[in-house]
């Protein structure tokens, strides 16, 4: 099964579209059942600001903390060493079979085909993940990985993988069946990957929220636990956590809570607890003065269920591990060249800034990439002659009035089925405006004399 | 209500050249209040194109031309919020601090002009049709011309657009929705990714005929053109008229 692309098939846009306004509308009531919401954000952007603000002394306190508790700290400065960190771990136990809950970080790294490359078997456990692990397809959305595929597309999928008579899109017995299948992979496991959601300075622990209760299995079974998290996931306090918590499962899926909030604290009695800690990226965004806000993400994917882009596109179509508003804003950090023409896939409405639980000022910062490409010229904003010739005119009265008067004459004198067509692509699905003889400075100059 | 105020038409430059009646309705209705209006001819373009799509070096010295052509009035109003919004919120680029201050705290968009600073609180005005209100992206979240769905405070802030519209006698507006989602429109968006653009143009038009609206009105004409384009193409029997039409005696 390749990538879904969704726009041209109206019916499928037409569905995702509405699957994804549920979401937000289901964020919508649960954030308005909280009269402090605006004063919630507000508090958890500077929470943000300020961790950010002193990051490296919170990375230093948290090591410590961590590695007080017995918990091992690794850093990795790319996606290549987080790979060769997670494998070298894995090695040194021995380990061949990997159970791994939700992760976009190890997304981020490629870490499933590094680690299947060296023979090592790695299973996402929770049910979307998995979905698109089966389906050999990145995750679409960061909070809802398989939303791009319906329960038909499923049954399809796990009657091939799983077993599962033909026909069978009934989600329970479909989840059953992921079930069964995944508690094998959970008994067999000598290790477990999670992601971080949190990660205390002050204590030193991290918190995994989840819904499926993948994370505790995962890391309560093998004796190994390895937690891949961006250098960013700090908080300072753990009462920080009454912020954060509150705002994240309203904010991605209009939850209360998430089911579970597993808080790490060192590893259990006999076992280990390896944290690996990523840069990739992150600390150029964080010496950057434009940018840097974007490190405030707390990966709720609310600016994806809200944008009109993402839900009618769908996520695969960026092409990037993060897609969506946020994503169009980290991606072009990791490869400027590739995702150039990210920061323009938006019709800059400012959604996504409004939603955004830590008030990541999302449409200012696309506008921000796009001068960023213009002055790397690169992308659609490059446009060169054509544009620096308008704005040029515009600088001039009299051009503008001369060339305002020209166009509408010719686009009076032109037929409208020339006018109207696909030969220019407003007119592909777009009548013009009727035309105006004069101008609004003619008429008003005319009206003056009178 | 404050009498013989002063002010000067900035005019968007598609406006003048493709909506004439659209400014000639502005310029009515702000007489209409006692406003003596003023056209300063020499004005062209804000420059919100090129800063969309990020060529920030054609901004400036439309920026600048924009100062030296309206920094000496006393109020400067707009029919659009989102050229509003390029002069309120993204000179900073381009204006040093204190000229900018002067002119951001003077340009209004025109219904907030009304509400905030004419005060209006009855419109002399009969619009027996039902109306679908199309809330443009620029003036909602970047002027706050009201609250968008996101936010979430509990504010005594009014729908500037919708209030003005709901003194017109006999006028039925209509609910949406989706009440403020974006058509699409977006400036060069509207071309550089013109199936995504026409498919959010063609979802609000949907909304707004679910509604039984037979008007859709709103603050910026661009967003109009772009729904009207569509509507018209597919010979849907919408009519769309900017706010300023339905207001203006």
């Amino acid at each position: 099964m390749t990538a879904t692309q969704l726009i041209g098939d109206t019916e499928r846009v037409k569905w995702h579209d509405k699957a994804l306004w549920a979401v937000r509308s289901k964020r919508d009531t649960a954030s308005a059942g909280i009269p402090e919401w605006e004063e919630l954000r507000e508090l958890a952007a500077q929470i943000k600001q300020h961790t950010l603000s002193k990051l490296p002394d919170y990375l230093q306190q948290f090591e410590e903390q961590a590695a007080k508790m017995g918990a091992v700290v690794h850093w990795a400065s790319n996606a290549e060493e987080h790979n060769v960190i997670v494998h070298r771990i894995l090695e040194e136990n021995k380990v061949r079979y990997v159970v791994k809950s939700k992760s976009m970080l190890t997304e981020e790294c490629g870490l499933n085909p590094y680690l299947e490359k060296r023979n090592i078997e790695i299973t996402d456990t929770d049910l979307g993940e998995r979905i698109v692990q089966l389906a050999e397809e990145p995750p679409s959305h960061i909070v809802l990985p398989a939303i791009h595929m319906k329960k038909e597309d499923i049954g399809e999928l796990f009657h091939t993988h799983l077993g599962t008579p033909k026909g069978l899109n009934d989600a329970k017995q479909l989840t059953e069946a992921a079930r069964q299948d995944l508690r094998k992979k959970f008994l067999q496991a000598d290790a477990g990957i999670t992601g971080v959601n949190f990660a205390i300075a002050e204590t030193g622990g991290l918190v995994v929220c989840t819904n499926e209760g993948n994370a505790d299995l995962g890391t309560a079974l093998p004796p190994i636990h390895i937690a891949c998290m961006g250098m960013e996931k700090l908080l300072p306090r753990a009462k920080d956590l009454s912020v954060f918590l509150r705002l994240l499962a309203r904010s991605a899926t209009g939850q209360p809570i998430t089911t579970y909030s597993s808080h790490f604290h060192g590893p259990r009695t006999n076992n280990q607890l390896h944290i690996v800690i990523v840069d990739n990226g992150r600390y150029r965004l964080f010496e950057s003065k434009e940018f840097s806000r974007a490190l405030s993400c707390i990966r709720c994917g609310a600016c994806m269920n809200t944008c009109p882009v993402y839900r009618r596109t769908g996520g695969h179509s960026y092409h990037a591990t993060i897609p969506g508003p946020i994503g169009s804003i980290l991606s072009p950090n990791q490869d400027g060249e590739a995702y150039a023409s990210l920061p323009y896939r938006s019709s800059l409405c400012g959604s996504c800034t409004d939603v955004c639980p830590v008030k990541i000022n999302l449409h200012e910062q696309l506008l921000l990439w796009r001068r960023e490409m213009v002055k790397r010229r690169r992308g659609p904003g490059n446009v060169g002659v054509v544009v620096k010739l308008v704005a040029w005119g515009m600088k001039s009265e009299k051009l503008f009035a001369f060339g305002g008067y020209v166009a509408r004459t010719i686009m009076r004198l032109t037929p409208s089925f020339i006018l109207n067509s696909g030969l220019h692509p407003w007119g592909k699905q777009r009548d013009l405006p009727e035309i105006p003889k004069e101008s609004f400075r003619k008429m008003y100059q005319k009206r003056n004399k009178q | 209500m404050a009498a013989n105020v002063k002010v000067a038409l900035f005019l968007p430059c598609y406006i003048d050249q493709l909506y004439p009646k659209v400014g000639m309705a502005t310029v009515r209705l702000l007489e209409h209040y006692d406003v003596s209006v003023d056209f300063p001819t020499e004005q062209t373009c804000c420059g919100q194109p090129f800063s969309n799509m990020g060529c920030v070096d054609e901004v400036k010295p439309l920026a600048e031309k924009f100062l030296k052509v309206f920094g000496e009035y006393d109020y400067v109003v707009c029919p659009s919020g989102s050229c509003t919004s390029m002069v309120r919120k993204h000179y900073e680029e381009y204006i040093e601090a204190e000229p900018l201050e002067n002119l951001t705290r003077k340009v209004y968009e025109l219904c907030e002009f009304m509400t905030d600073v004419l005060k209006v609180d009855h419109i002399d005005k009969s619009f027996p049709h039902k109306v679908g209100v199309h809330q443009s992206c620029h003036g909602l979240r970047e002027l706050r011309l009201g609250q968008s769905s996101e936010i979430n405070a509990p504010t005594t802030s009014v729908d500037k657009v919708g209030s003005l519209l709901s003194m017109v006698k006999d006028i039925e507006l209509m609910p949406l929705n989706r009440a403020d989602e974006c058509c699409g429109f977006g400036g060069t968006f509207a071309v550089k990714e013109e199936k995504i653009s026409c498919q959010m143009g063609h979802d609000r038009l949907n909304d707004h005929e679910e509604a039984g609206a037979e008007i859709i009105t709103g603050a910026d004409m661009s967003c109009l053109m772009h729904l009207d384009g569509l509507s018209r193409r597919k010979k849907k029997a919408f009519k769309v008229m900017h706010v300023a039409e339905i207001l203006a005696p």
